[in-house]
């Protein structure tokens, strides 16, 4: 853009100084992971150094060798993927009634969906927990999945809602004269037309589960335990495993970093709710 | 849009209703009946009216909780909106920089919150944290598990780190949809920079930015894992926010009733600010004619 290379180099380079520094606030922690997950035990506790100087990948093989350390992470994915289809399954059909129809006591409805979503999940730590026994889906990766329905659907319902209500009617009403059933309507010419909404729903979908550790740590004890939970097992005889730490640490966040790679042209206006 | 009335629109709404109402409603109940009962074991309850409530809503422990919890929010949403709009103006417009930029923001937000905990936990540390060792370099005595105003600025940084990209990616959504033919009619106008944001960029802000408040102020209030992997609620109860707090009663110590009682009145802390918010955030739609 012409104007803002006239307007002077000054403030681009303020912008890009600004832009310098925050990301370096950032990364540094994160730097600092990764720096001590490629050092031995014995280099973090005895010398400070800014990068390893003993390259090592003895950590991460401790990961990807031991069942208990790797098994984490499947249960993280199955029940992060499994409330993920089902958020989005629900909230769909959900999203359309509100953004097409008035119905009795419709906004009542929606608000009440909202406050689930604003619910501290440790209120409902310790009754999930005892209803999820009582029914015998304790430590059961759909319990997890289904727990943290609590907050996604009503966020799916809301992020839906919104790229919905962007669709003019009238494509609704074309179809209908053309002869097209709702379910063929809304498969064949609805979907795809808000599919970016899909992505951005799914996206916070896995995000808010994937990163939620309190009710998937209340809920599971072995077989499902997610990774997250299985951290705060590396307190060895030799004190703390900070390398293992570490490592499992770096390991958590590269699926994020995944997905954002895949949506990152639709994370603004994504995290805008479809609502800018 | 005009909507048409239809009542046979419950029918779609159905199974987010029953699917929130098992999740939701059903472990609820439970609370409500604990809030009102007492045990001697054995299963056995008693009907106990509103003894827990009276005891919770008197205690010194919920009072000091509630104040620590919205101090913690308001330092919160003071540093985060402010920062968050300060740097969505740095991220360059458009083109492959301003995607590298917003992937690596949204990178905090990704990771888990104990994982966040963790990293802040190491950081932090004098022996092998790069923070810690810094600041035993500069001189300053900094421990976050003995001094209470080190332990509450470390998780106040984190609590920054982690979430003001959020504030900041959707400030950066309402700038996008500012028409360039704004910035050429300011520039026309010899508008300052400050009265362009001012009068273009912060009003088009405004519904974003309301999304953001709300967030950040729903979030914060009920934040639990990522200080209580730092600090754990220490040094004393300094850092022990609500959520630590009631995880500590139920879970810890299980108290049943008090717990139960002390979880009815945070939800409707939170059912009640929000209501205030959605109202608010309803009416300043229509106002806009929307």
């Amino acid at each position: 853009m012409s104007t803002a290379v006239q307007s002077g180099s000054s403030r681009i380079n303020a912008r890009t100084v600004g832009m310098a520094l925050y990301l370096l606030f950032l990364l540094v922690p994160i730097y600092w992971l990764l720096n001590m997950s490629l050092k031995t035990n014995e280099e973090i506790l005895s010398t400070f150094s800014l990068w390893p100087h003993n390259l090592t990948f003895a950590n991460y093989m401790v990961i990807f060798t031991d069942s208990s350390w790797y098994s984490g992470y499947i249960n993280s994915m199955i029940y992060v993927g499994l409330n993920t289809v089902i958020s989005i399954a629900v909230a769909l059909p959900a999203a359309y009634a509100f953004s097409r129809y008035r119905f009795l006591g419709d906004s009542h409805l929606f608000f009440w969906l909202l406050t689930n979503r604003m619910a501290p999940p440790a209120v409902f730590a310790l009754p999930f927990f005892q209803l999820y026994s009582s029914v015998g889906l304790f430590d059961t990766h759909i319990a997890v999945a289904l727990a943290h329905c609590l907050f996604n659907v009503p966020l799916a319902v809301w992020i839906l809602e919104g790229f919905m209500s962007g669709v003019p009617k009238e494509i609704d009403e074309t179809a209908y004269i053309d002869g097209y059933s709702f379910p063929k309507f809304f498969i064949k010419i609805f979907t795809p037309l808000i599919a970016s909404g899909i992505g951005v729903a799914a996206f916070f979908c896995f995000m808010f589960s994937w990163v939620e550790l309190l009710l998937a740590r209340t809920l599971t004890s072995v077989d499902a335990k997610p990774i997250s939970a299985a951290m705060t097992r590396t307190v060895s005889a030799s004190g703390l495993d900070w390398g293992v730490l570490a490592a499992a640490g770096i390991l958590t966040i590269v699926p994020g970093a995944l997905v954002i790679y895949f949506v990152r042209n639709y994370i603004a206006k994504g995290f805008a709710l479809g609502r800018v | 849009m005009e909507k048409t009335f239809n009542n046979k629109a419950w029918f779609m709404v159905l199974p987010v209703v029953l699917l929130v109402a098992f999740s939701a409603v059903l472990p609820l109940m439970t609370v409500v009946n604990y809030s009102v009962q007492d045990t001697f074991g054995n299963n056995q309850f008693f009907w106990a009216g509103l003894q827990w409530f009276e005891e919770v809503l008197t205690s010194e422990r919920l009072h000091d909780a509630l104040i620590r919890q919205f101090i913690f929010s308001g330092v919160i949403l003071a540093i985060q909106i402010p920062l968050g709009i300060a740097v969505s103006l740095c991220i360059p417009k458009r083109g492959v920089w301003s995607s590298f930029c917003l992937v690596l923001m949204a990178l905090p937000l990704l990771i888990p919150w104990n994982v966040v905990g963790t990293i802040w936990q190491i950081f932090g540390r004098v022996d092998i944290g790069l923070l810690g060792a810094t600041m035993a370099a500069l001189g300053i005595d900094y421990n976050y598990t003995q001094n209470a105003a080190h332990a509450w600025i470390t998780i106040v940084v984190m609590d920054v780190w982690h979430w003001t990209s959020l504030v900041a990616l959707l400030c950066f959504a309402g700038l996008q949809s500012i028409p360039d033919a704004y910035y050429q009619a300011a520039k026309i106008d010899g508008a300052s920079r400050w009265k362009i944001f001012r009068y273009i960029e912060l009003p088009k802000m405004n519904r974003v930015l309301l999304i953001a408040v709300l967030l950040r102020f729903m979030d914060s209030f009920m934040i639990y894992t990522e200080p209580f992997v730092v600090t754990g609620g220490g040094p004393g109860n300094s850092t022990t926010l609500l959520s630590i707090d009631l995880v500590k009663m139920a879970l810890g110590q299980f108290d049943l009733g008090p717990a139960a009682a002390f979880s009815i009145i945070y939800f409707l802390i939170i059912l009640l600010l929000s209501w205030v918010f959605y109202t608010v955030m309803t009416n300043y739609g229509k106002g806009e004619g929307r």
